[in-house]
């Protein structure tokens, strides 16, 4: 379909407009040049893409960092690790050092250990040779750039790290597709159906919209241990599974599927439950895919409730065994950080592949 | 099948099948041999009530109920969560939260902590939602421009609204920790170290920040649709009459603005009154009661204390306050509307 053209465009003939990339950098507010309003836009937005994404960006530059890194005060920018070298007749590899000899010459030597502030150093070309004594401020550590996996490989390793992510994949994909199924068949009866009691079943539904869990933890706690699901999996997908907002959304959304649809339908003789899974879920397909993406996100950024119905370590979600970990009296930041970043990596992802359905379904719907 | 197909107006289309769709149709298809004895016996409007059941008894078990149950807990007391061991009170619960000498000094009150978090969470939600409202606008204005690369910033500040209020307070805690990057730049230009999340004060200023930093693009999207709503007619309409930039914000952006800063208003403080997930890694209420909030209040005196009779009296106080909150959004959100 062919686009509407602004009167604007069209009065000024093509040839005139300025072309090329510096012209399409500078075709603004409908005019051809730079204004001091604009020029503040580029700046507040520049300033706020830094300040918006610095935090994170420092994380997982901080991810690959050596544990030694990671203590270094002031901190490098990018993730340095020390050089080391394989020396015959040692077991583990030596760190290699720059060391200023007395005689003013720099040499390039290997550690073999060190006693308060003296450093015992050999050379790695022939280390049968007699060992440099040396303060350890004469000597410079060698360092190189690496993007190592170490930090996540030994994080991997010594956390339950998968067992969490499973966890909350299957929590994830449990809840959302309960989520799905059961606020789409409520929405249903609430839309196509003629019924005594109908209104206010919804105007319950609405008025709890504004119920946030913080206000009925104790008692929806009482349940979950009633009913057994205290360290179970299953109490932390099912209540949550009927969102007042899925029903909401899902309900308005199905009002504009027509009515004459479901009676010819009936009229062929197809059952209720045909209609309402081979006709209605299809068409509101859009909205699906909204509380789809919603119910991810909620399910995986998920914390109080998970807090407190999940106390044994392996049913820990992923957020719940971060805070876990980040608690510890001795902080271990070289596994704590990759850790994050595997955590936030999903959503990430999940993010740049559909950032314009989520944005234009908040925008639409208002809801998060 | 077909005839199903034939029957339906050209006008509406149906997605073509996906093997996703497939998938989910052969497993949704199977429900059909529940389904179809019921409609037979009940007939097809009374189907309504069997669509309605899965949803309903979650919602009753887990929300409607429990809703109800915290009246209960809220007027008994005992350390024991089950109802049988828990002898009736009547409003004691309540009448200790509110024993204060001074309502002006939380030290002088019986709960003093609970009267912390309530002045704590009172200037959060106002200094947080200040934050909130004037960046996300400024932030929305400048996207609603003809700028280069507008999808990539409106990205940019849209991105911390997905990451998880964990992840969130780790990302801060190392930027803030005694020896991080801040503490680094700091001490790089010349200052002194600062113990940001060891000092009351600017752990409070650092938990609204970083608050308003996480929440912020949320905002900013929906101050953006308003601002698209706003018919461009009345601009150029302005422009005869002699507006400039600023009158134009004025007296065109800002008045049209008003129901959808007022929604923004709303949630954002709905929201922040319930704050608690980035609080309770970042600090745990820490220093002190620097940062201990109303919720982290409800949490450790019910699951940690075990003292769930106060614990729900709390709850009880803050669904009060949301009721409040939410009446008056709507009375408020008419009166808009009307003008």
């Amino acid at each position: 379909m062919a686009q509407p053209v602004s009167s604007k465009t069209y009065s000024r003939p093509y040839a005139e407009q300025p072309r090329g990339v510096l012209a399409f950098l500078t075709r603004l507010q409908g005019g051809t040049r730079f204004t001091t309003t604009d020029i503040f836009t580029y700046l507040y937005l520049i300033v706020g893409t830094f300040v918006m994404f610095a935090p994170v960006l420092w994380l997982v530059l901080s991810s690959f960092k050596s544990e030694r890194g990671l203590v270094e005060f002031p901190p490098t920018l990018l993730p340095y690790w020390q050089q080391t070298v394989e020396v015959e007749g040692y077991d583990q590899p030596l760190e290699l050092y720059d060391v200023t000899l007395e005689d003013g010459t720099v040499k390039r030597l290997a550690q073999v250990a060190r006693v308060g502030i003296m450093a015992r150093l050999i050379d790695p070309a022939n280390p049968e040779a007699e060992p440099v004594q040396v303060n350890i401020n004469q000597r410079q550590a060698v360092r190189y750039v690496n993007f190592s996996l170490q930090n996540y490989q030994e994080a991997i390793q010594k956390f339950p790290f998968l067992t969490y992510l499973g966890n909350s994949v299957v929590v994830t994909v449990a809840a959302t597709v309960v989520t799905l199924l059961i606020n789409s068949m409520a929405a249903f009866g609430l839309s196509k159906y003629q019924f005594r009691g109908r209104d206010t079943i919804f105007l319950i539904i609405l008025s709890t919209l504004m119920v946030p869990v913080s206000v009925i933890l104790i008692p929806a706690f009482l349940v979950i241990n009633e009913v057994g699901w205290v360290n179970n999996l299953m109490g932390v997908i099912i209540p949550g599974a009927a969102t007042p907002t899925g029903v909401f959304l899902l309900r308005q959304y199905m009002l504009t599927i027509p009515d004459e649809l479901l009676e010819s339908a009936r009229i062929d003789g197809a059952t209720e439950w045909r209609i309402y899974w081979q006709i209605v879920l299809p068409l509101a397909a859009p909205a699906l895919a909204v509380l789809a993406i919603f119910s991810v996100m909620w399910r995986w950024n998920d914390f109080l409730w998970p807090l407190i119905v999940l106390s044994r370590t392996e049913l820990f979600t992923l957020q719940v065994g971060l805070n876990a970990f980040q608690g510890d009296l001795n902080v271990q930041w070289h596994y704590i950080l990759p850790m994050t970043v595997l955590t936030l990596l999903p959503i990430t992802v999940v993010f740049a592949f559909l950032q314009r359905y989520i944005t234009t379904g908040i925008a639409t719907t208002g809801l998060k | 099948m077909t005839t199903l197909r034939e029957t339906i107006p050209d006008s509406i289309e149906i997605p073509r099948p996906n093997p996703i769709s497939r998938l989910l149709t052969a497993v949704l298809g199977v429900f059909d041999y529940v389904f179809e004895p019921l409609e037979k016996r009940f007939g097809f409007q009374r189907m309504a009530y069997i669509f309605l059941l899965p949803n309903m008894l979650i919602f009753g078990i887990f929300i409607l109920l429990p809703m109800l149950l915290n009246f209960y807990y809220g007027f008994t007391a005992g350390d024991s969560i089950l109802l049988g061991n828990r002898r009736f009170i009547g409003t004691d619960n309540i009448a200790k939260l509110l024993d204060c000498a001074s309502i002006f000094d939380p030290s002088t009150c019986n709960q003093d902590r609970f009267w912390r978090g309530v002045g704590n969470t009172g200037l959060f939600v106002v200094t947080e939602v200040a934050l909130i409202v004037v960046f996300g606008l400024i932030t929305a204005l400048a996207l609603n421009r003809k700028i280069f690369g507008r999808g990539f910033f409106r990205s940019v500040f849209f991105y911390p609204v997905l990451l998880s209020p964990v992840v969130v307070a780790l990302i801060w805690k190392w930027l803030l920790q005694q020896d991080g990057l801040l503490n680094a730049i700091i001490i790089g230009a010349g200052g002194t170290r600062v113990p940001f999340l060891l000092d009351g004060g600017w752990a409070q200023f650092w938990v609204i920040v970083i608050g308003a930093w996480a929440q912020m693009g949320f905002f900013t999207l929906i101050l953006l649709a308003g601002l698209q709503s706003i018919p461009p007619d009345l601009y150029e309409a302005g422009q005869i009459d002699g507006t400039n930039p600023l009158t134009s914000f004025r007296f065109i952006t800002l008045p049209l603005l008003m129901p959808t800063m007022f929604v923004v208003l709303v949630l954002s403080v709905i929201r922040a009154v319930q704050i608690f997930d980035h609080v309770y890694v970042l600090t745990n209420g820490g220093p002190g009661s620097a940062t201990l909030y109303i919720v982290q209040y409800i949490y450790t005196t019910a699951f940690q204390n075990r003292n769930y009779g106060l614990a729900a009296a709390a709850s009880l106080l803050l669904a009060l306050v949301l009721m409040i909150l939410t009446v008056f959004q709507l009375r408020l959100g008419r009166r808009v509307d009307a003008a």
